[in-house]
């Protein structure tokens, strides 16, 4: 291959934030391709900005690397103005280290994180020169996709040769013995390379499946190649401190999201909130052990220079000894003081003064807390089991150590709610304001809110979603209810996005021609506000005879087929049945990672345990209706009002 | 491991190559990383968000290259660092080419910091002092004639309206009192292409390659620029604000230090 380098150079003086063509990122490497590698280019779907940081993609990067038999290389998707220019200079999706045409690649792997992003990763196949159908496809670039999305590719399809369910880690290098193997066999029928994918565990090939449909319903689903497995079931490495990745975090040269050191502290949660599908799929917990985490930080940050250190996980007060790891970070006198460490999802009742004090020595980033429901009541639905006392505790906790703005996370939309509860949002945020007054006397509270979109493999995925009325008007009650509340800030997300992405969520294979309409007729960047527009979904509905409502409002049968059947998490159908069904009763449950199994599945199907270094629950532990209040310690600090 | 080194410090560099793509805000944070990475006991300013106190000359546009960019550090007075490295108790002292050698290797590749010096006393900012900068511009789609005409023709203009972007709004602007020097200098690097040596004043607002050139013709297209100097005017003339060789301008006031 040659690189495109001196094509591309002379369309970066008129194009926007040019550095994301480039690469050239600390930590970025220098693939050498030769007839026995097998070269990936890993992709992300969205702008470089986003992509970049993108650690699931990072780690991939580095194993396949690591390969001596394989390389891997990036590219994200070129904005707009970059597009266009590509398109009339004739030059095709490149990767950012050589510069690399995408088509030139044994395979094109796409992260697959939210629904809108899907018709980028259709612009992107195109704008590569790669056949959009897998149909179409001889001896051309193997698409492939992993990520959260893929537990219900169905939508993509058509698009994609196969799609790998669960932890990338282990699987990518079978992936890339299959290629070589097919490689060895003159690639010249592509049957053939979709037969050695579908026997890697992990990995489903749509090609080998026919769904039949009667009406909105999927009635069945036809394998097609005796090798195709009925059921295929996710990949999950079973410890996570054996593979302390990325272990060279990329330092981008511009500014991305989560610019800092990122480093995954545990993966899995068992938390149960039913709206999560994150929480669902990742299961069980896998700690990283505590002496680990010191090592990456402390590495981390010698090799990139950040003055931030991130701990990631789906709920990162949860990880056992939070304290003690976030102190030794900014107690570090390597970091002079001037290392600050961010917990992304934070639980409110795992949050104490403690952690907020070491939190807060250095910089006061933004503190952001997740109740997602206005009232207990809701609360108890989604179980999402936080008590008031836990949120005001936690958001006096961070006013007391000297933060004014504090950023609270809710969904609306959420089965059963009422008016009574999204109002109940603007209840708690004005409550959130006066304990900050106690404190200071400016304070910023602000409820940002999401419409919620029923995921698959989760206990909501048979509920309907609201249509946009319903979540409009919602929206307009909270802006109103919250104009009392001087300080409180309401902060939503485009009712019509959360429709759209509702179509995808849940969507059948029926939805692969919908998406490339809406792709046809400009639909990109999705994602993106200025770009979105739900009426080119609505005329592609219509132009396939589907119907809308078919898709995000109708109350699906618990008996009904669903598209994602076939494609499993672990989950025993019965447990998310239960769930749903406890939902609606109001019913919550313990967190199992501190309390008995209740054979959810996860770990049982697979022969996983959970790991956790402490038996105890962190700080607090409301779980459970009741349950566990109890180990809740009081408030470990004197907290002082502000002295009027 | 190391010896002393002074408060203050300019140094000089040169960004080169695929670097040139970034703006200068993602300089800045380039260098914060480089500084700490070298564990040089940096000043931070005071206040809610501190930030470590480091100041460029002028901003450099985003994808031009230059051959003199400049950074003053300013370091904390008798700190020692966790590596060693102890920061004199007055400024003026030596020890710059120290800072030097332990950010060469930790700055972006394209970075090369060609020069060192120790500044005494509170200086002044670099970006109020420089004014004016020379640049080599290589253009496309005019024939050299064609350039020489236009530049012959701009020159001997009074004034030279062009359109820019200011706070968002299209503004019209006089070209003309900010070029100081243009010359039409001969072929470039590529088929086609010409080069370009301007001197543009820097007040009371810099001018960008791209803006000059859209002065000169709609027509013309930038391949590439670079930025061959920046310039202090004084009574004696144009000094550098730190030569290659590591020469401070002798005559501004505030800025009289020893070389380290």
């Amino acid at each position: 291959m040659e690189s495109l380098f001196s094509s591309i150079e002379p369309l970066l003086f008129a194009v926007e934030k040019p550095a994301r063509y480039v690469g050239g990122e600390l930590g970025s490497q220098e693939p050498v391709h030769t007839e026995d590698t097998v070269a990936w280019l890993l992709a992300y779907p969205d702008t470089y900005e986003i992509g970049l940081p993108n650690q699931g993609l990072q780690i991939l990067y580095e194993i396949i690397n690591e390969n001596p038999r394989a390389v891997a290389e990036r590219t994200y998707a070129p904005w707009t103005d970059m597009e266009s220019a590509m398109r009339s200079s004739g030059i095709p999706l490149f990767s950012v280290e050589n510069h690399y045409p995408a088509a030139g690649f044994d395979l094109i792997a796409f992260n697959l994180s939210a629904e809108l992003t899907y018709t980028n990763l259709i612009n992107m196949l195109d704008l590569a020169g790669i056949p959009l159908h897998t149909a179409d496809r001889t001896d051309d670039t193997i698409v492939l996709a992993g990520g959260h999305c893929t537990y219900n590719p169905e939508p993509l399809a058509d698009f994609l040769d196969a799609a790998v369910l669960g932890d990338g880690e282990e699987v990518v290098t079978e992936i890339t013995e299959a290629v070589r193997t097919w490689r060895a066999g003159g690639a010249g029928d592509r049957s053939e390379l979709h037969r050695l994918l579908a026997q890697i565990e992990g990995v489903y090939v749509p090609s080998l499946y026919r769904p039949v449909f009667d009406g909105p319903v999927q009635i069945g689903l036809e394998l097609l190649d005796p090798v195709a497995p009925r059921v295929v079931e996710k990949r999950t490495i079973a410890d996570l401190g054996e593979w302390p990745y990325p272990k060279s975090q990329l330092v981008p040269l511009t500014e991305v999201v989560h610019d800092r050191l990122n480093v995954e502290v545990f993966r899995g949660c068992t938390r149960g909130c039913r709206f999560c599908q994150a929480g669902m799929i990742t299961r069980p917990v896998r700690e990283r052990p505590a002496a680990q985490v010191a090592e990456m930080v402390a590495a981390g940050l010698a090799r990139t220079g950040y003055d931030e250190v991130a701990l990631t996980s789906l709920s990162t007060a949860d990880f056992s000894g939070i304290e003690d790891t976030v102190r030794g970070i900014v107690d570090d006198p390597l970091n002079d003081g001037r290392v600050s460490v961010s917990l992304p999802s934070l639980r409110v009742d795992a949050f104490t003064v403690a952690t907020a004090a070491a939190i807060g020595q250095v910089r006061r980033t933004g503190l952001t807390f997740a109740p997602e429901g206005g009232t207990w009541r809701m609360r108890r639905v989604i179980n999402k089991l936080i008590s008031e006392e836990d949120l005001f505790a936690a958001v006096e906790s961070a006013f007391s150590q000297g933060w004014r703005r504090v950023k609270l996370y809710f969904l609306i939309g959420l089965p059963t709610e009422t008016d009574e509860d999204v109002l109940g949002i603007a209840e708690l945020g004005a409550r959130c304001v006066e304990i900050g007054r106690r404190y200071h006397q400016a304070v910023t509270v602000s409820a940002s809110v999401g419409g919620f979109v029923p995921k698959p493999q989760t206990p909501f995925q048979w509920h309907p979603q609201d249509d946009l009325d319903t979540l409009t008007h919602k929206v307009a009650l909270l802006r109103q209810a919250a104009r009392a509340t001087r300080g409180l800030q309401i902060k939503w997300h485009e009712p019509a996005a959360s429709v759209a992405e509702g179509i995808v969520s849940r969507g059948d294979r029926r939805l692969g021609a919908v998406l490339e309409r809406v792709w046809r007729a400009g639909g990109v960047f999705q994602e993106w506000s200025e770009h979105f527009d739900l009426s080119r979904f609505e005329e592609a509905l219509d132009a396939e005879g589907l119907d809308l409502a078919d898709y995000t409002t109708r109350q699906r049968a618990v008996d009904e087929m669903l598209p994602w059947d076939h494609l499993s998490a672990g989950l025993h159908k019965d447990f998310l049945v239960g769930e749903y069904a406890d939902a609606i009763a109001e019913i919550g449950v313990e967190d199992c990672r501190w309390t008995p199994c209740y054979d959810c599945g996860a770990c049982t199907t697979y022969g996983l345990e959970h790991q956790v270094a402490a038996a105890q629950p962190p700080a607090g532990g409301s779980q459970g209706t009741g349950q566990g209040l109890a180990l809740r310690p009081t408030t470990p600090v004197a907290l002082s009002a502000r002295p009027s | 491991m190391t010896g002393e080194i002074s408060t203050r410090v300019r140094l000089r560099y040169s960004k080169t190559g695929r670097i040139r793509y970034t703006s200068q805000r993602d300089m800045a944070r380039a260098w914060e990383r480089a500084l700490r990475r070298a564990h040089l006991p940096i000043a931070y300013s005071e206040g809610f968000s501190p930030r470590p106190l480091l100041s460029f000359s002028l901003a450099l546009p985003t994808g031009c290259e230059s051959s003199a960019e400049y950074i003053d550090l300013r370091f904390r007075e008798g700190e020692e660092g966790p590596t060693g490295v102890r920061v004199a108790e007055a400024s003026g002292s030596s020890g710059a080419d120290e800072v030097a050698r332990l950010l060469s290797d930790l700055v972006p590749p394209g970075i090369e910091i060609e020069s060192a010096a120790a500044l005494d006393g509170a200086g002044g900012s670099l970006q109020e002092q420089v004014t004016s900068c020379s640049w080599s511009v290589e253009v496309t789609q005019m024939s050299t004639a064609q350039l020489t005409e236009r530049v012959d023709y701009l020159l001997a203009a009074a004034t030279v309206p062009i359109e820019r972007e200011r706070k968002g709004r299209r503004v019209t602007d006089d070209l003309r009192p900010s070029i100081l020097r243009l010359e039409v200098v001969g072929p470039g690097e590529g088929p086609g292409v010409i080069r370009l040596d301007a001197d543009l004043a820097t007040k009371p607002r810099g001018v960008r390659p791209g803006e000059l050139l859209g002065g000169i013709s709609p027509q013309v297209r930038l391949v590439r620029a670079r930025r061959t100097a920046q310039w202090i005017d004084d009574a004696d003339g144009r000094q550098e604000p730190l030569t290659r060789d590591g020469r401070l301008p002798t005559s501004v006031p505030s800025l009289a230090a020893e070389r380290s």
